[in-house]
């Protein structure tokens, strides 16, 4: 027997195994699903395919088994390398253990933006206290008319636009400026830096001149409801953001981009904890801040407990840890 | 630039490559996805004000307008989500998303180059994305980057192919059958006579000595016909 007839007989005697194999992986991808067997079926198969392709690659290259196999031990490396679908369970560990770790490594992060946007809002205050006329600066032609006539530019909004409306405006408009505020982070942290220090010099600006009018209790009114998760989650947003920017300054990893992705990989969960943040105070936003019909107690309320809830869930306490068999509540190593 | 490959180290040993997908087949699917979600918006946007005789009460306007809003803005997470790193657009163009390590991406990954869109689509129209897809060494947009993605050519399954090789498999010249192949797979794009002078002279070389005259009559169809023989594994038949 020739060297050439060896193989294609060689390749005779698999080629059967490989179709079943491509018709196996065509029917997994077509289902979703599959069971523990047919995972573990896969992956001896893709120990014999490896070995099969290595032999193909060496003496049938070039050809249409080789170009078949490679096709079909990608798709097989695919389905075997795919990330596992969590479910619930996973819900449950992204609260009690991820959320809590990267809250862990952002505190200092997060105590600088709180720091940053209390220092812009004083900045922003100073400013138009002293210069009344730059308010322009910060806000639009419609709201002065508003607040030098007597009323908050919030007043009778529900009126105009309904609640559900204007949650989901809110709420988008927060999450666009949470996103960008991460994804300016690229810029070196320093994109991330302005935009704070931009939110918070508006929230000053625009109290003191609101203030000038007699309007602040007004202003805080409206706000306090919904404003101490919307700032916070902004802040937070802040933090994640600095950190992608201290991961390209400082990397980690063998490469800036390892070190990029490595980051945002820890951070997303808790950016996904901020976008339903948002979401709730979009809908207090929407529903409540502008509904005069809520007393000042209930906004504080509603404000302070709203708060509360958010430092238990990013805390990890919505998830109890799982109690060891011999009754420890700790985790087990 | 389709025919790049990213090459990973597979589990086994044995390097894994995958074709990466360029900016042309990006292009391809995001359009055809743009389309889909603009139509479906529409479609709500439409039906709903056809619902409300085309008046837009105060009360029926977030059912209106959310909807579509919704449907614009969140279908690529959404759908990708789905479909396992897929749209409808991407399948379309024949790409897919993979992570660095060849696999299907987790729901995370896919959240993060969603949120990056927001760069990639500055100043507008995707420019940041698109001239990141020319510098980049694996084609990927920003988004890409940060999530660990990237979009690699999505093949079509091998299986009939391998079906095709198992059925001629006994035959002891694993070029030709190839060659006779591939030659199938273009015979519509060759012209007829330079097709025909390609099939006659690799059937001679298989056939015996007695059946060259033989050969040498067959029409352009019937040339086509005992060519799909040799591609199957027929060849030695026949010759005989």
């Amino acid at each position: 027997m020739t060297s050439k007839a060896g193989i294609a007989a060689w390749i005779g005697t698999r080629a059967a195994a490989w179709a079943e194999l491509a018709e196996g992986i065509g029917t997994r991808r077509r289902r979703g699903a599959s069971s523990i067997g047919a995972a573990t079926q896969f992956v001896d198969s893709y120990r014999n395919l490896a070995r099969d392709l290595a032999g193909v690659r060496r003496f049938a290259p070039g050809t249409r088994v080789a170009a078949a196999l490679e096709t079909l031990y990608a798709q097989l490396h695919a389905e075997i390398h795919r990330s596992p679908r969590g479910g619930w369970r996973a819900v449950l560990d992204m609260l009690r253990d991820d959320l809590p770790a990267a809250m862990r490594e952002l505190a200092g992060g997060i105590l600088a933006m709180v720091c940053l946007m209390a220092g812009s809002a004083v900045a922003g205050y100073w400013l138009i206290t002293e210069y009344p006329p730059l308010v322009s600066l910060v806000a639009s032609e419609q709201m002065i008319e508003h607040v030098e006539s007597g009323s908050l530019w919030t007043e009778g909004i529900i009126n105009v636009t309904p609640s559900s409306l204007l949650s989901v405006q809110i709420l988008s408009n927060n999450i666009v400026v949470s996103f960008f505020a991460v994804c300016a982070g690229l810029l070196f942290g320093l994109g991330t830096f302005y935009l704070i220090a931009l939110n918070g010099f508006m929230l000053g600006a625009l109290f003191a001149f609101v203030g000038q009018h007699g309007l602040g209790r007004a202003l805080f009114t409206f706000i306090v409801a919904h404003g101490p998760v919307e700032l916070s989650v902004i802040c937070i947003a802040g933090a994640i953001g600095a950190a992608v920017g201290d991961s390209l300054i400082r990397p980690r990893h063998a490469s800036r981009r390892e070190s990029f992705q490595g980051c945002l990989a820890r951070m997303t969960p808790l950016l996904g904890a901020c976008v339903v943040l948002l979401i709730g105070s979009g809908f207090i936003e929407g529903f409540i801040s502008p509904n005069p019909t809520y007393p000042l107690g209930a906004r504080i309320t509603i404000g302070v407990c709203y708060w509360i809830l958010m430092g238990i869930a990013l805390g990890g306490g919505l998830a109890p840890r799982r109690p060891l068999a011999g009754g420890s509540s700790s985790d087990s190593p | 630039m389709d025919s790049e490959r990213y090459t990973i180290r597979g589990g086994t040993g044995v390097d894994v490559a995958m074709p990466i997908a360029g900016p042309g087949s990006r292009s391809y699917a995001f359009i055809i996805d743009w389309h889909i979600r603009l139509i479906v918006a529409l479609a709500w946007l439409l039906g709903a004000l056809l619902v409300v005789n085309g008046r837009i009460a105060w009360t029926t306007r977030p059912m209106v307008l959310i909807p579509p809003l919704v449907i614009y803005f969140l279908y690529h997470p959404i759908v990708e989500l789905f479909m396992r790193g897929q749209t409808p657009g991407k399948r379309a163009a024949g790409v897919r998303i993979v992570d660095r390590d060849g696999g299907i991406p987790g729901s995370g990954a896919i959240v993060v180059r969603n949120i990056f869109r927001l760069v990639d689509s500055l100043p507008g129209l995707y420019v940041v994305g698109l001239l990141t897809t020319f510098i980049s060494a694996q084609r990927v947009r920003i988004g890409d980057m940060a999530a660990g993605t990237l979009l690699v050519l999505d093949e079509p399954s091998p299986a009939k192919a391998l079906e095709e090789i198992a059925a001629g498999a006994a035959q002891d010249d694993l070029v030709v059958s190839d060659l006779a192949a591939q030659i199938l797979e273009r015979w519509p794009q060759l012209a007829a006579d330079r097709r025909s002078s390609i099939a006659r002279e690799l059937l001679t070389k298989r056939a015996a000595p007695d059946q060259a005259g033989r050969i040498a009559l067959l029409a352009d169809a019937d040339l086509r016909t005992e060519l799909a023989a040799v591609a199957r594994g027929g060849s030695r038949a026949r010759a005989r």
